[in-house]
């Protein structure tokens, strides 16, 4: 049984269908990654399995329980996890502070929860910078603290949105093991990303959404493969002269 | 609290608590109507404060606490501490109407200032027609001078009750900050999706707030209720004490469990000396008010606490 | 008995209050339009104007409807300065200082004014409130009409304005776009004080339509700031014809609450209007997006 399954979700924006009749699902212990052209729905799927976006059509269940109509605290108190895709610091707080109010979800003390926040963000590299307003922080060490927030609630699937998006090489090199290091313990995780290097590494099942629709799904390389996934990354027809030239 | 504030802090409760004892009868007048206004400023702090909210109708819950502590006595005849105790109570119910209310239809920021305000002009307007609370009149309270009736012989023990009031909200206040529920009313002041996100449940973590906002303001109500004996519409529910409560934290700084503490008394000393040199002007103190209110926000967003604190870390450095 | 004929003069009435409580709100949601500010002076700097009305009128002899130009001017003067050189500057652009720093000038004002004034209430001397036009079956005070003709007048007036000049062709890219309008050679601190600056003009038009049947003093502005707010709420914030049709609705329910329920509950009724208006409507009776 898989630990998240999204059935035919649609969302409307006014005229604007931004999710149209889209699936997935997630097994647990994995590695999904998402992935599709800018504008393709993919945050507002993720809104709508985190409860941020109530879907106008579709269902969304966790771990064999419908959870469509659920608000998001509940959500995550669940085990449902996510970063914003634009960071969402809080921006008065200090770093550490910041990663406390995750920890704070499963452990009521003070002591534990800073205790856990000091670890996880030390993990991620924040170590330096914990004691520092989260508004110091540069974007890539945003991204982090995104990153570390949503570790923090002890969640059982993370959904990370373009947490790479902002680094340089480097700072994606350091990061892509952190990520598998996370899975290792456990947590499934299903990500949206632009970066392919990462996704390719990263992701054993990949799901292509485009205009709203579930185009493609399978490992990585069949699917980057496919011609319609590069139609629609590339436009009309653009499948078609790749084979030509091949 | 910040270690470097704690110190000031200590001192300044010391003199408090050693003043009454030897004080003229003005001095105590001076220091009761602050530590009431204090307990009030530090009832705003913890809703606007600590979870974000701003009220501009902090007068509804103190007017609340103070009618409800008179009413029970003087028309039911309950005793003086369990109407207080009841004031209280009402503090806090008043606030979780108000909150539910407003919360849940998402008002924030100017919107939510504006509504409190209404609700505490209506409650003033009513309280001013309805016969319950003597109306346009007021209330006067039996004078029946018996510790067991919550009035003493000496304004020091009215002094001390206060100060006691004080500190018990102040260590409150400290816990709070110290604790998970501080951290939620922090998450949810500074980015509401992200409070969420990290499973806290911002209605209810609000709705926390304002009830204990509304109880600990409704106390300073209670409060003056029993140290004046006399209350009216004008008084309980009246807009200088929204603008007290919230001049005093801004002032005091905002957000830190001591800046009400150190708001009022500055206001309240600004106050008196300005009354001083500015003899029978009526007004002139309150000008000088909302002048500091514009300077403070200029000039010093993070108030008396802040600056305490910034000072305090320069010298060890 | 409410004759159908008493009914009638008090919905006339109450338009005709509305049309001034329109223009006080004019003022205020044409800030929140483009500053996105809620100006909580606005009051405060009404009960400003009336007395510097009051003043000119009273003391001077001058009449009351030529004291409303120099005013205007005056007005547009001192709101482009506070706005320009003390409520920008101390709020670092922050809405909730933005609120703190004019209630904290309004507190200033008011007791200001009754520092200076004393709490006295004050009326113009004549006796312009019981000069009456018959109109078939009712009796209208005349300065009344006055004020609808003037107040609708400034409305169309600003409405011309801000359609038509280049001035307002700023302020409503402005209030569209902030960061667009910068970047397009706009000065945007100087449409914000220019702005602030109209609104406050608007007061000093509806001070002076207000004085010849109404009374001044030190805190007569907070019952207007609050049926203003009321009045932008309705209309949705920072839409202007919704504050004209705000008003109007404003002032009639005003004119029949009293009529009805008496003076002093009838003015906890435009509150409890307002909390209800907030609580199930915020973005306005008239739909605009607030
Ligand atoms: N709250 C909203 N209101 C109106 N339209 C929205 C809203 N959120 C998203 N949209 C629209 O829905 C569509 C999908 O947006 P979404 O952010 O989900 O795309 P995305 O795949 O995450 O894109 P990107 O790669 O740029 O992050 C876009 O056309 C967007 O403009
Ligand atoms: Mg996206």
């Amino acid at each position: 049984m898989s630990l998240l399954q999204v059935s035919g979700v649609t969302r409307r924006f006014g005229g604007v269908i931004a999710v149209n009749n889209a699936s997935l699902r997630v097994p647990e212990g994995a590695i999904v990654g998402l992935i599709g052209p800018n504008g393709a729905g993919k945050t507002t799927l993720f809104g709508i399995i985190s409860g941020f976006v109530t879907p106008s059509a579709g269902s969304v269940s966790w771990d064999g329980a419908d959870i469509t109509g659920l608000p998001p605290h509940r959500r995550a108190q669940a085990g449902i996890a996510r970063t914003f895709q634009i960071v969402q610091p809080f921006a008065g707080l200090s770093v550490v502070e910041n990663i406390a109010v995750g920890a704070y979800l499963r452990h009521p003390a003070r002591a534990d929860a800073t205790r856990i926040a000091t670890d996880i963000g030390t993990r991620l590299g924040l170590g330096p910078w914990l004691d520092r307003p989260a508004a110091a922080l540069t974007v890539a060490g945003r991204k982090r603290l995104e990153l570390a927030r949503a570790l923090a609630t002890g969640p059982r699937l993370l959904l990370l949105d373009e947490v790479l998006a902002g680094l340089n090489p480097s700072e994606i090199r350091d990061i892509i093991p952190l990520i598998q290091a996370i899975r290792a313990e456990g947590v499934t995780i299903l990500m949206i990303e632009h970066v392919m290097q990462a996704v390719m590494n990263l992701c054993e099942q990949l799901y292509v959404l485009a205009e709203g629709r579930m185009i493609a799904e399978g490992n990585p390389v069949t699917v980057c493969a496919d011609p319609r996934v590069i139609e629609a990354y590339l436009g009309h027809g653009a499948a078609a002269r790749m084979q030509s030239h091949a | 609290m910040n270690k470097p504030t704690l110190a000031p802090v200590a001192v300044l409760l010391v003199v408090l608590a050693v003043v009454p004892a030897f004080a003229a009868n003005t001095t105590i007048n001076f220091l009761v109507s602050a530590l009431i206004v204090t307990l009030a400023a530090q009832g705003w702090n913890l809703l606007g404060g600590f979870c974000g909210p701003f009220s501009f109708g902090h007068a509804a819950f103190f007017g609340t606490g103070a009618y409800v502590t008179a009413v029970l006595q003087s028309r039911y005849g309950v005793n003086a501490w369990a109407g207080f105790a009841a004031g209280i109570a009402a503090g806090a119910v008043v606030g979780g109407a108000i909150g539910w209310l407003s919360f849940r239809a998402g008002l924030r920021g100017s919107y939510f200032a504006l509504i409190t305000l209404a609700f505490a002009e209506v409650f003033r307007i009513v309280a001013n027609a309805v016969p319950l609370t003597g109306g346009a009149t007021g209330l006067l309270l039996k004078l029946d001078v018996r510790p067991a009736n919550f009035q003493f012989a000496s304004r020091a023990a009215f002094a001390w009750i206060a100060l006691g009031c004080v500190v018990a909200v102040l260590a409150l206040s400290i816990a709070i900050a110290r604790s998970r529920l501080g951290a939620q009313f922090a998450a949810v002041r500074e980015n509401e999706d992200a409070a969420r996100a990290l499973g806290i449940d911002v209605l209810a973590t609000k709705l926390r707030a304002i009830c204990l906002s509304g109880a600990v303001t409704a106390a300073a109500g209670g409060l003056y209720a029993q140290y004046f004996l006399y209350l009216d519409a004008n008084i309980a529910y009246g807009s200088w004490i929204s603008v007290e409560a919230l001049l005093a934290v801004i002032v005091g700084g905002i957000g830190t469990p001591a800046g009400p503490l150190f708001g009022a008394l500055a206001l309240h000393a600004l106050g008196e000396a300005t009354k001083l040199f500015a003899g029978a002007i009526t007004g002139i103190d309150l000008v000088l008010f909302g002048l500091i209110l514009v300077g403070a926000i200029a000039f010093a967003p993070a108030g008396i606490a802040g600056s305490l604190h910034s000072l305090s870390a320069r010298w060890r450095r | 008995m409410y004759t159908p004929s008493i009914i009638a003069e008090a919905v006339v009435n109450g338009l005709l209050t509305g049309a001034v409580y329109a223009l006080v709100a004019l003022g205020l949601t044409l800030v929140y339009g483009v500053l996105h500010i809620i100006n909580f002076a606005h009051g405060a700097l009404l009960t400003c104007a009336m007395f510097a009305v009051w003043a000119l009128s009273d003391g001077l002899g001058l009449n009351v409807y030529l004291t409303i130009p120099p005013l205007a001017v005056l007005f547009l003067c001192l709101g482009y300065g506070l706005q320009r050189w003390v409520i920008g500057p101390a709020s670092h652009g922050d809405d909730g200082n933005t609120l703190l720093v004019t209630l904290g000038l309004s507190i200033a004002i008011e007791n200001g004014l009754l520092a200076a004034f004393h709490a006295d209430t004050r009326t113009l001397s004549g006796d312009a409130a019981f000069d009456v036009v018959e109109l078939g079956p009712m009796l209208l005070s005349r300065p009344r009409l006055i004020g609808f003709g003037v107040a609708v007048l400034v409305a169309v007036l600003l409405w011309a304005l801000l359609a038509g000049t280049d001035a307002g062709k700023a302020i409503r890219a402005v209030a569209k776009e902030k960061m667009g309008a910068s970047l397009a050679g706009i000065d945007v601190r100087h449409i914000y004080a220019l702005t602030f600056g109209l609104g406050c003009a608007c007061l000093a038009v509806a001070a002076g339509l207000l004085m010849p049947t109404f009374y001044v003093n030190p805190r007569v502005g907070n019952a207007f700031v609050l049926v203003a707010f009321t009045i932008v709420v309705l209309g949705g914030m920072g839409s202007v014809p919704g504050a004209l049709l705000g008003g109007l609705l404003i002032g009639v329910v005003e004119s029949l609450g009293g009529l009805f329920l008496g003076e002093s509950l009838g003015q906890a009724g435009i509150f409890v209007l307002f909390i209800l208006v907030l609580l199930l409507r915020p973005a306005g009776l008239f739909g605009a997006r607030a």
